[in-house]
């Protein structure tokens, strides 16, 4: 196989996983290691460089779309990215003790939980809880447009919302992923915000996170260009395509077998770490 | 009033991030086909890791190989400027926060800056 070729086929899988990404709502890092890694044969840091940069490109080309509609709160996101940044620089520093194999198997673990949350309804916070002393004082209390109008909701749980975000960041730094499905859990069940704003702050905040672990991988050389090139051009892709088929189709069987192939990927990624 | 200047921050906030991304999506491209067009050599072996080579880790020397339109610099180039839109957003926010003389935000916001460079500009072993 020569360079174009291995381009070529890196970039198709790419496309797919950036595609996938957007439907499952998992994001297209979380997609592309495993691709990387299990049908490529990838060395995992060369994989987890790869996918934080185009963790970084699809965040910030959704967020585009989404800072016009005003649903994130800022107030919220900048605060939490404090945890969310030292957690990635945590997690950067972890890849140096960690073996390949244990790494694997974290994945792997994190990629069927993530899998599981898409599939699974849960329940949306009202955001009617009543007013909390820290985030009064941090001044996170807003507004969101609804069909209804402004309707305005209280930001509960700081101290718990803050810990989750800092565990959100080491799984960043350490897997090359945007932890969409922890910072959501964060923001949803820890700190009571509405869906919408919880939804919006998180991929804000995503493009952030991915950042700071990035710049830790450019330094030390875990950014190939040869590789992150189709990566990066091939899930920004996928991902605007997924994001155009998710307005228009209702997508409740698709993301059920995409989830099930996924979660396929991850024993596969569990199995190849404990042999 | 306010409302208004808040909606023109997020609307300054949306076109940066769009031509943050456009941007590195054009060096990565541009470098992309001028590393093709040089590399029909067997595939670089991506399973034992080693490493990218000095040049290719700090943002002096990424800007160097850049100028000299090598593929690689070029992409290497455009990644960093991919890592820079949600810094300079940052940045901006920084701007905005000091606008409403919000100090605890600005604060909050030096932080998460200083965190940032921090990664991109500090020693990493």
């Amino acid at each position: 196989m020569n360079t174009l070729e291995f381009t070529a086929l890196v970039g198709l899988g790419a496309l797919l996983a950036g595609f996938l990404g957007a439907l499952t709502g998992l994001g297209g890092g979380v997609v592309v290691v495993p691709l990387l890694t299990v049908a490529f044969g990838v060395d995992i840091h060369y994989a987890i460089g790869a996918a934080l940069v185009s963790v970084i490109a699809t965040s910030s080309g959704a967020a585009a779309a989404y800072v016009r509609e005003g649903y994130s709160n800022v107030r919220v996101g900048m605060f939490l990215e404090i945890a969310t940044t030292i957690g990635a620089l945590v997690g950067a520093a972890l890849v140096l003790y960690l073996r390949v194999s244990a790494i694997s198997i974290i994945f792997g673990v994190v990629l069927l939980y993530s899998a599981y949350a898409s599939m699974t309804e849960h329940e949306h916070s009202s955001g009617n809880a009543g007013p909390d002393r820290i985030a009064t004082w941090l001044r996170m209390d807003s507004t969101y447009p609804t069909p209804n109008g402004l309707e305005s909701y209280h930001v509960r749980g700081v101290p718990q919302g803050f810990g989750l975000m800092f565990v959100a960041g080491v799984l960043s730094g350490l897997l090359g992923i945007g932890s969409g499905a922890v910072k959501v859990l964060a923001m949803d069940k820890a700190m009571k915000l509405p869906f919408k704003v919880s939804t919006t702050t998180s991929n804000f905040m995503i493009g952030v996170t991915a950042a700071a672990g990035a710049g830790v991988y450019l330094r030390r050389g875990y950014i190939d260009p040869g590789l992150a090139m189709p990566v990066m051009l091939g899930v920004l892709a996928g991902s605007l395509i997924g994001a155009r088929v998710l307005a228009r189709a209702r997508v409740k069987v698709l993301r059920l077998v995409f989830s099930s192939v996924i979660a396929v990927l991850a024993l596969e990624m569990i199995y190849n770490g404990l042999k | 009033m306010i409302d208004n200047a808040e909606k023109r921050m997020d609307e300054i906030m949306g076109r940066l991030l769009r031509t943050g991304v456009i941007l590195a999506a054009v060096f990565v491209m541009v470098g992309g086909a001028i590393y093709l067009a040089r590399h029909q050599t067997p595939v670089t072996n991506y399973h034992v890791f080693q490493g990218e080579p000095e040049e290719l880790r700090t943002v002096p020397g990424i800007f160097h190989e850049a100028l000299a339109l090598h593929g690689r610099g070029l992409i290497q180039l455009g990644l960093l400027i991919l890592i820079a839109t949600p810094i300079a957003r940052v940045a901006f926010s920084v701007v905005a926060f000091l606008y409403q003389r919000d100090w605890t935000y600005v604060v909050v916001t030096l932080i998460v800056l200083g965190l940032l460079t921090y990664s991109l500009f500090g020693e990493h072993r």
